[in-house]
């Protein structure tokens, strides 16, 4: 998914941070669509859109990214429509930048110094002339093992075995 | 070889296989009750096959056909008697040709495969000597003579106009060689043979994704056709409004011939069963039969195909683990053979299947011996199970209680196997077994269709589909106070439905909202999910449509209360309730707590182990504990109680107990007055104790219940039904391990 060889990144903006994903992962960018609401799941799911008959995903990535949600008054957000190993799943922005080209030169690995959800999701920083373009994992961004937010609807792949807390399996082993 | 022929050649090999499956159920039925239809099959099956293999040239197959059918055809003419020994001779022919035809199918030719031994044995049951080992010299000429019988054949075959195959192809089925019987007879001795013919005539062969492709278009097609009818609504234009209506009754009628032609008896894949039943019990020295039930029940074919492996899988189980050798059988009074029954039957918009055995069934004892020991679970986690829950670790993976590894079972690589592949279309499968007596394994697969009918209704101003197989009735409750007519159980909401309590469930509380506390009437849809009915009370009821189900993305399959989503009429989305999910999410499924038709009784309540539990009282709630985790009860006053870095403790017997208070753990107010003596219960593990402040223990029950885990909380086993009252189950160890932490670190260090 993240194709390293390719070096453009479509940008977009989030608050004040300036983001990239790789182009080749981006399958288009489409304006605001009303929304169904997902009951029992986290906020950052955002809801389902009809895209062209298919159902697809809208994360909200200033929760993802533990931004300030989003405020009535802001405008629209925008729906950049990521492919991925599951499916399609779109990813909601502030506003769209271009697409840019970058160089190896002006790659910079994450600074030690930043923390939180920022080391798990960006991948490296460009410098570029006036700004910093934040890299993005989409993988890693798109890896939300359990959206869930009621404990009785959570998967029952067992549904006779009772939950065992991972404490009791540390302290077994 | 000319495309011509590749495409004969092909149908050639289809038509092999079809005839090959056949012909192993047919044997299979010979052995048991020899009757003339069936022999007739059989022999034309197998006559079928060896002309036609003779006319490509494929000399070994034909040679062993041709045996195989002298043999039939001195059992059709009744001067040989069917038994075990033809039967396996006619077996193994059939699994000759199934290699040879295999091979012919990848690489073009017989294969290097030597059948010498299987073809003498085929003529010497023929002649009515008994098959020996050694294949002796007037055999051996005998072979020679046929195989240059079989080479002339084939020299006669491949003179024929080879361009004119078609034709060539009539004459070669329509015109029986001379060394075979005279298949006129054959289908004059067959009714069957006619009709059969018919069958063949009227039916062509697709591809299935075509098939599949097609229900994608027609799916495409409904939604479109939604929109439209949607849109004639607005529109006052008659002609266009008459147009609409015509293009609604044909799409329907499209989308429900497209979806018969992907149906399938579930026959297909049972088809096979008896033949595994026979060699198996064989090859195992037990006597098994086995009876179908509902074999026309049609599947989806995907899902026939899915299925096909684990039904097999557990199929060989039941043979293999389930039932007991006739010695021991007798021994314990039953007969000496066992009996393996396939049952498939609709339930509830899911297609059930039943395998059962009246073997041995399955020692809870040894599963929960076998787990802890292959540490699947702790010894506390086994004892903490009833044996129902026990019987199911079976479906974990590297579990196996055979004895001794076979080649048939007993890896501990099939059971898991078996639940991923069902559950991975959808379905689920559930275990249970008397000891002693039988085991059925109940495996329940979707109907999921791409195209179902829903009602969509409204809550919290967004819609939900409802699959309408789930649907029972709708009511309606108008009037004055229409709250009113929800009365309350012990806090669970019930409605009189025609004098029966109907429990009803807001599908706001289902999303974890506050129902709208005013309303002019209330809407209970009522459904039924596993044999259980209740009501989900909405905002509004819209209208039943016809849905396209499409799938979630992943990250949206965890959540069990919906099944997919859809595309309405005006393009917005909208998702599809699963009420199995949400059924399980109130506790309203059969392993869950019972109690909800009100008409059961606590001694038919035999579900379960019975099991002795402490029942206390915290604030309003009712709370159980089972009394084996329990070491001691007592009274502090709150003077005794200090308090030290670690929280509130006492000092007892010489020690110092560390209190937890239920209250706070759980966030229950506690409604114990302030400076009123404390209830303790001791929990006790190795030589650390821990003491539970509870708020009041009133009793000590002795009750066979299930635990539903599915909405277990942090420190909860789950709930169940005590003494006719729902109870929350505590799991005491998981619960002090969270409070105290720093102890328990202790010990793991």
């Amino acid at each position: 998914m993240n194709n390293v060889d390719d070096p453009r990144f479509c940008t977009f903006y989030l608050g004040d941070l300036f983001l990239g994903i790789s182009v080749t992962c981006v399958q288009e960018v489409i304006r605001y669509q009303e929304r169904t609401r997902v009951p029992l799941v986290s906020d950052v799911i955002h809801g389902l859109i009809n895209l062209r008959g298919e159902i697809v995903t809208t994360v909200d990535l200033r929760h993802r990214l533990e931004l300030e949600p989003r405020q009535p008054d802001d405008h629209e957000p925008i729906n950049v429509v990521v492919r991925h190993d599951d499916g399609v799943v779109s990813l909601l922005v502030d506003e769209i930048g271009d697409v840019f080209e970058v160089t190896d030169e002006d790659f910079e690995p994450l600074p030690p110094t930043l923390s939180g959800v920022y080391r798990d999701f960006v991948r490296g920083i460009y410098k570029l002339d006036r700004k910093l373009l934040l890299i993005l994992d989409t993988d890693r961004l798109l890896d939300l093992p359990n959206v869930s937010n009621v404990p009785g609807l959570e998967p029952t792949d067992t549904p006779n075995i009772p939950h065992v807390t991972p404490i009791t399996e540390v302290v077994h082993s | 070889m000319s495309d011509e022929m590749d495409d004969v050649l092909n149908e050639f090999i289809v038509e092999s296989y079809e005839s090959l499956d056949d012909l192993d159920r047919e044997l299979v039925t010979l052995e048991q009750n020899a009757n003339p239809d069936s022999l007739a099959g059989v022999f034309r099956a197998v006559h079928t096959i060896k002309g036609t293999s003779g006319f490509f040239g494929f000399n070994k197959l034909e040679a062993v056909t041709h045996v195989g059918e002298n043999l039939l055809s001195k059992l059709r003419d009744g001067e040989t008697e069917v038994d075990r020994p033809i039967t396996s001779a006619l077996l193994s022919m059939v699994d000759a040709v199934r290699d040879m035809i295999d091979s012919i199918q990848s690489d073009g030719v017989e294969g290097t495969g030597n059948y010498d031994a299987l073809i003498s044995e085929l003529e010497q049951l023929e002649s009515g000597e008994a098959p020996t080992a050694d294949t002796d010299a007037s055999s051996s000429v005998d072979i020679e003579t046929v195989l240059d019988a079989a080479g002339d054949i084939s020299d006669v075959v491949a003179e024929a106009d080879i361009a004119e195959s078609t034709e060539t192809i009539d004459v070669e089925i329509l015109d029986p060689e001379s060394l075979a019987a005279d298949t006129a007879e054959t289908v004059d001795n067959a009714p069957t043979a006619a009709a059969t013919g018919h069958v063949a005539n009227e039916s062509i062969r697709v591809d299935v994704g075509l098939l599949d492709d097609l229900m994608n278009l027609v799916g495409e097609l409904v939604l479109a056709r939604n929109q439209i009818i949607q849109y004639t609504g607005t529109n006052p234009d008659a002609t266009f409004s008459a147009t609409s209506q015509r293009l609604n009754l044909i799409t329907t009628e499209l989308q429900e011939g497209v979806m018969r032609t992907r149906m399938q008896p579930i026959e297909n894949v049972w088809n096979k069963f008896p033949r595994i039943v026979r060699d198996l019990s064989i090859a195992c020295g037990k006597q098994a039969d086995l009876a179908m039930e509902g074999k026309h029940t049609e599947l989806d074919k995907t899902l026939l195909e899915a299925i096909k492996d684990p039904l097999t899988h557990l199929v060989r189980n039941s043979v293999d683990h389930g039932l007991e050798t006739p010695e021991a059988r007798l021994a314990k009074g039953k007969p000496a053979g066992g009996t393996v029954a396939l049952r498939a039957f609709h339930e509830g918009g899911q297609v059930i299947i039943e395998i059962s055995d009246d073997g041995a069934g399955i020692d809870p004892a040894v599963i929960r011996r076998k787990a802890v020991e292959k540490g699947l679970l702790t010894k506390e986690e086994a004892a903490g199970r009833n044996d129902r829950e026990i019987i199911n670790v079976i479906f974990q993976p590297g579990f196996s209680t055979a004895a001794e590894v076979t080649n048939i079972s007993g890896r501990g690589v099939g059971m898991d196997v078996v639940r991923t592949n069902i559950e991975s279309i959808g379905g689920s499968v559930d275990i249970a077994s008397t000891h002693g007596l039988g085991t059925t394994v109940r495996v329940k697969i979707p109907l999921t269709l791409a195209i179902i009918p829903a009602l969509v209704v409204a809550c919290d101003e967004e819609r939900f589909a409802i699959p309408q197989v789930s649907l029972l009735e709708l009511v309606r409750i108008d009037g004055h106070d229409p709250q009113s007519s929800i009365e309350y159980v012990h806090g669970a909401p019930v409605y009189r439905l025609r004098g029966r309590l109907l429990p009803v469930v807001y599908l706001h509380e289902v999303f974890g909202e506050a129902p709208p506390e005013h309303s002019d009437g209330i809407n209970i849809v009522v459904l039924e999910a596993d044999n259980r009915e209740f009501g989900l009370v909405v905002d509004e009821i819209s209208d039943t449509a016809e849905i396209v189900v499409k799938p979630l993305g992943r990250v949206l399959k965890q959540v069990s209360a919906f099944a997919g989503a859809t595309i309405m009429g005006d393009g917005r989305v909208a998702l599809i309730l699963d009420v199995m999910g949400i059924a399980e999410h109130i506790g309203m499924t059969s392993t869950g707590a019972g109690k909800q038709h009100g008409d059961e009784d606590g001694e038919e309540n035999t579900a379960g182990d019975l099991r002795r539990l402490l029942m206390f009282r915290l604030g309003d709630r009712r709370l159980a504990l089972l009394l084996e985790m329990v070491a001691r009860l007592e009274e502090f006053t709150t003077d005794q109680i200090e308090v030290t870095s670690t929280g509130r403790v006492v000092q007892y017997r010489d020690e110092i107990l560390n209190l937890v208070f239920l209250s706070d753990e759980l966030g229950i107010p506690s409604t114990r007055p302030e400076d009123a003596p404390v209830q303790v219960v001791v929990y006790t593990d190795g030589d650390r104790s821990v003491g539970v402040v509870v708020d009041d223990i009133f009793d000590i029950v002795e009750q066979r219940f299930d635990i539903q885990h599915g909405s277990a909380a942090a420190g909860m086993l789950g709930s169940a039904v005590i003494q006719d009252r729902v109870t929350d189950i505590l799991d005491i160890e998981g619960l002090l391990r969270l409070a105290l932490p720093a102890l328990f670190a202790e010990e793991a260090a």
